[in-house]
């Protein structure tokens, strides 16, 4: 029987995550214990080749085998199992406060459907014949990103949102290169409240990074574009809305001085969850643009991956683009190698296609209306967020003051550091043990003691006030007992992590061995 | 949900009216449309999406992309003997149940404390990785082997601060193809000959190219044609003796029985993952490692994540945290080591659990297997008369250039008429190597049986031509 009062508000949950205290595998190591038997040659094939390393050079055989830990197989499914208990996906979490990130809901059909053989069992170097299933979803898809951006030609080679920036660069580098004004042309103009890797990836290709900073309401100013714009640009690779959640007015204009530079513009849609529908790449004239098929388009995230950076295009670039396109001709779809201009490859193949099957199945099951109610309801749930917040005491939303933010918002925490003295990494190791999630911002920390929410469209009103609660308590706590939120996490994996280890060559330790043979060195 | 549909989606909760009227009313506004007061109305999209009315149950939402899907013909119900990067092998029961795991599968960035687990497993991928590799240092995997590869020749080029790279013109055009792009134009990419017969590297051609500007010579073992290059210590004593860095791309299902490249002088080790666990699905089982020692000047040039293990300020207890995190992009912008993001990280811990399983006999037993049934499918395949195999002399893993230039049909040909026999060709190469006119790479692994091969082998009796007199035969 229930017999917890009944309550008058929303508190966070009395939550405990699973605590396995499991050990490394490779303390599981036991002589002799098999995880898995393998197929062996069959006798008639021994009797022709023999035991098949006698063949291999005498310095090509591997002598001593290598170190892996001998486990049997229940006890290494038990193994991973405990440790993805320890481990919040978006499916356990109330997974708003990784912003930037589009924490939403991949439906689990998407993964029964990625998951049969039609799919898992496909070779990437198989016959156009053989893959017009997969091919026809990879047109399709291309077709409706077309729709939503206004682009002409979408790529989905890019392992992900950075590799798609190194794309848009490479091309925006090839289209200088094909005018001849590749040497003089040799900056690339971002924003800090675009991605880091708008920067990074655009300086791999050996271009210099001029970053604007917004103005006091945190919007990126056009005289200072006009200031840094000149012979010198290649292109502008920036995101709408920005990290901030602040959309950007200027952007047409912004794009009209790069283009007047003789600059292209590329824009970074990571942030597009909220604007599907609302306004296109297209109607602010990019020229390139890419979105986050694992956020936007609910592709599951993976730890970290598999993922993919869809890479759009208007038509005169279309021959920039990494090979090969998909295309339709003839009643066919095709691979089309033959783009004169093209980048080359990205990444291997064709990109990841089980990303693209799941946000196909993501954009059919929504049509039209549903990905602009996704969008709208994204930015409801977000501006609500922002509200409780600004009436937490010692939270705040920079700039923009008084004005409504599109799906994110970058919070700062900075008068109850001043406060108290709880700071960001305080409250983000307390959320752990609500069994939340809170992220701080890419760095430089322009925003001083930084967290950032997006809701998303996928979490309900009761989960966000529960997600609210947990930030309530915590500012309650700071003011009343602030070693308790200095201390935590308790009710999480692990306690408080010592850092002082990890940067110090003598002491850092990426693997196991690394590890056992700096503890005996010590000793 | 406004037009026709009077629902809820499920996707969306907050589409309830009632919950949204709540919502607006709390933030103090009456309309959503207020919220988006930021973008003018010159930059509005007015006209409605051009795509298809929505498939709003997920019954008919999975039978809709069956349909479609069911158009595939597969390496499931055809054998196939393609590979070429991507290569089919048995994957074990519990790599799938582990990777889908809500837990993995939809976590992302979080912290070491509610993320522990992420963190472990892939220190534990790193730690199994190094195992294998016979290196202290592994990253968290990058996108494929065309990234792992490219990353380590600009690790070279800021290790040694110079701007040229010679690698083996037996590359994956693919990987050749990234590689170009992703050093273009801070560094020059020249390729060094093989010997034509063995297609090992020519060590003359080397001898020539190398220089006091070479960063690094970047080899792979076995090579895309499948032969082992067998002269590993060579070409690394040659660079260092030039102060260049050994880099080697490795298959790392085939360490089990080959040295692994640390053996031969490598100092950047890379390669792909996916034979450890991953499905190939069109080639998205792909994730790149890169594996060097543990020296600071080595460390530092990684561009990824590296989970390092550490205590807490519990007695006993593991920690995990980001080694060196200053050296990323997400620390230092454009200053950083090239740019690190969303990876492959799903198939680290995957693969993790594949080494976990398979262990030392494991590993060891399934590369003699893939050597014997791969110099099986080369035997049997030489007794056909106008076929050469191998391509290539010499000792092979897992994959063989097969010569149908005698026969007088072109691979398309023959892989068409295999097809009709419920047979996957091997890649044609005859596009992307004027010199392999009418030879195609074949790929044989655990996974196929003597039947598979010798259904091939008899598929090309037919199509090709007869068997050789015993006698004529090697």
């Amino acid at each position: 029987m229930n017999t917890k009062p009944q309550k008058d508000r929303t508190y966070p949950r009395n939550f405990h995550q699973a605590k396995w205290d499991e050990p490394v595998i490779f303390e599981l190591h036991r002589e002799g214990e098999r995880g898995l038997l393998v197929p062996q040659a069959e006798g008639a094939i021994v009797n022709q080749v023999g035991d098949g390393t006698s063949c291999l050079p005498e310095k090509m055989r591997r002598k001593k085998p290598p170190a892996l830990p001998e486990v049997s197989q229940m006890r290494v499914l038990k193994h991973f199992l405990r440790l993805s208990q320890q481990c919040l996906g978006a499916d356990i979490n109330v997974d708003i406060g990784q912003g930037t990130c589009t924490m939403k809901y991949s439906p689990k059909i998407h993964e029964v459907l990625a998951r049969m053989p039609e799919v898992t069992a496909l070779h990437p170097f198989q016959d156009e014949d053989t893959v017009q299933g997969a091919l026809e979803i990879v047109h399709k898809l291309d077709c409706f990103l077309r729709e939503i951006s206004g682009m002409d030609q979408f790529s989905f080679q890019a392992g992900g949102g950075s590799a798609a920036i190194l794309a848009m660069a490479s091309v925006i580098q090839a289209y200088h290169e094909a005018r001849g004004e590749a040497a003089k042309r040799d900056e690339i103009i971002t924003t800090i409240f675009s991605h880091p890797s708008d920067a990074a990836a655009a300086a791999v290709k050996g271009y210099r990074i001029v970053t604007l900073y917004p103005n006091e309401d945190g919007y990126p100013e056009v005289d200072a574009l006009k200031k840094a714009v000149s012979e010198r640009t290649a292109g502008l690779l920036i995101t709408n809305p920005e990290d901030t959640g602040i959309f950007n007015p200027d952007i047409d204009t912004f794009t009209r001085i790069v283009h007047e530079a003789g600059g292209l513009c590329g824009y970074d849609q990571a942030n597009a969850n909220g604007i599907l529908g609302m306004t296109r790449a297209r109607d602010a004239d990019f020229d390139l643009c890419f979105f986050n098929l694992h956020k936007t388009f609910s592709s599951p995230h993976g730890c970290g991956g598999p993922a993919v950076g869809a890479l759009g295009v208007t038509e005169r670039l279309k021959s920039y683009l990494p090979v090969p396109i998909v295309e339709f001709k003839d009643d066919k779809y095709v691979l089309n190698f033959d783009l004169p201009q093209s980048i080359g490859k990205i990444r291997g193949f064709l990109g990841n296609f089980s990303v693209v099957l799941r946000a196909y199945a993501w954009v059919v099951s929504l049509g039209a209306e549903g990905l602009k109610e996704a969008a709208r309801v994204a930015v409801l749930n977000n501006n609500y967020v922002l509200k409780k917040i600004r009436e937490l005491r010692g939270a705040s939303a920079p700039y923009a003051e008084g004005k409504h933010r599109i799906e994110q918002v970058r919070y700062s925490w900075e008068e109850l550091a001043e406060e108290t003295g709880v700071t960001t990494e305080d409250v983000i190791c307390r959320m752990a043990d609500f069994g939340f999630h809170l992220w701080t911002s890419h760095h430089p920390f322009v925003v001083p003691e930084p967290f950032t929410i997006e809701p998303t469209e996928s979490y309900s009103k009761d989960e966000l006030d529960e997600y609210l609660a947990g930030l309530a308590q915590i500012v309650e706590e700071a003011h009343t007992n602030p070693d308790k939120v200095k201390n935590a996490p308790y009710r999480s994996v692990v306690h408080k992590i010592d850092p002082s280890t990890l940067d110090d060559p003598e002491t850092w330790a990426i693997t196991w061995r690394s590890y056992l043979k700096k503890k005996a060195k010590k000793k | 949900m406004n037009g026709k549909h009077k629902f809820t989606h499920p996707y969306i909760p907050n589409s309830v009216p009632d919950v949204k009227s709540q919502m607006l009313a709390d933030i103090g506004i009456e309309d959503i449309a207020e919220l988006y007061e930021d973008i003018p109305d010159r930059l509005r999209f007015k006209g409605k999406l051009n795509l298809p009315d929505p498939i709003l149950s997920e019954s008919e939402l999975k039978r809709h992309i069956h349909h479609i899907l069911s158009k595939n013909l597969t390496c499931a119900s055809h054998i196939s003997f393609l590979g070429g990067g991507c290569w089919q092998h048995y994957v074990p029961a519990i790599c799938d149940e582990i990777n889908q795991r809500a837990e993995f599968l939809t976590a992302y960035a979080g912290e070491p404390y509610e993320d522990h687990g992420r963190f472990q497993a892939l220190f534990e991928y790193q730690s199994l990785m190094a195992e294998l590799l016979d290196m202290d240092v592994v990253n968290v995997p990058t996108y494929d082997w065309c990234q792992a590869a490219a990353t380590a020749i600009r690790m070279a080029e800021r290790i040694t601060g110079r701007e040229e790279v010679l690698c083996a013109d037996t590359l994956s055009p693919e990987r050749l193809s990234a590689i170009r792009n992703y050093c273009h134009p801070v560094m020059r990419v020249e390729y060094v000959k093989h010997v034509p017969g063995t297609g090992l590297m020519d060590m003359a051609d080397l001898k020539a190219k190398i220089s006091g500007k070479t960063a690094a010579v970047y080899f792979e073992n076995p090579s895309f044609f499948g032969f082992l290059e067998s002269q590993g210590d060579d070409i690394s004593s040659l660079a260092h003796a030039n102060g260049a860095l050994s880099l080697v791309g490795v298959d790392p299902i085939s360490l089990g029985v080959c040295e692994p490249p640390s053996h031969y002088g490598a100092d950047i080790v890379c390669g792909d993952i996916q034979p450890l666990g991953m499905h190939m699905s069109y080639g998205s089982g792909q994730a790149g490692f890169i594996a060097t020692r543990d020296e600071a000047r080595y460390v530092m040039e990684y561009p990824s994540r590296l989970f390092g293990i550490t205590g807490t300020s519990e007695q006993g207890e593991w920690g995990f945290g980001d080694v060196a995190y200053e050296r990323t992009s997400f620390a230092e912008r454009e200053h950083g080591k090239e740019f690190v993001g969303t990876h492959t990280a799903l198939w680290g811990i995957t693969a993790a659990v594949y080494l976990s399983l398979l262990g030392p006999s494991g590993i060891q037993e399934l590369g003699k297997t893939i050597l014997q049934k791969c110099q099986y499918g080369q035997q049997k395949l030489a007794e056909i008369e106008r076929i050469k195999v191998p391509r290539f002399n010499g000792a092979h893993f897992k994959e063989f250039v097969v010569d149908f230039s005698a026969t007088g049909l072109s691979v398309s040909e023959i892989n068409t008429a295999l097809r009709q026999k419920g047979i996957f060709g091997g890649k044609d190469l005859t596009q992307d190597f004027p010199d392999l006119d009418a030879c195609a790479l074949y790929c044989v692994t655990e996974i196929h049986t003597k039947e598979d091969i010798d259904r091939l082998v008899s598929a090309f009796d037919e199509i090709v031509g007869t068997k050789k007199e015993k006698g004529h035969t090697k």
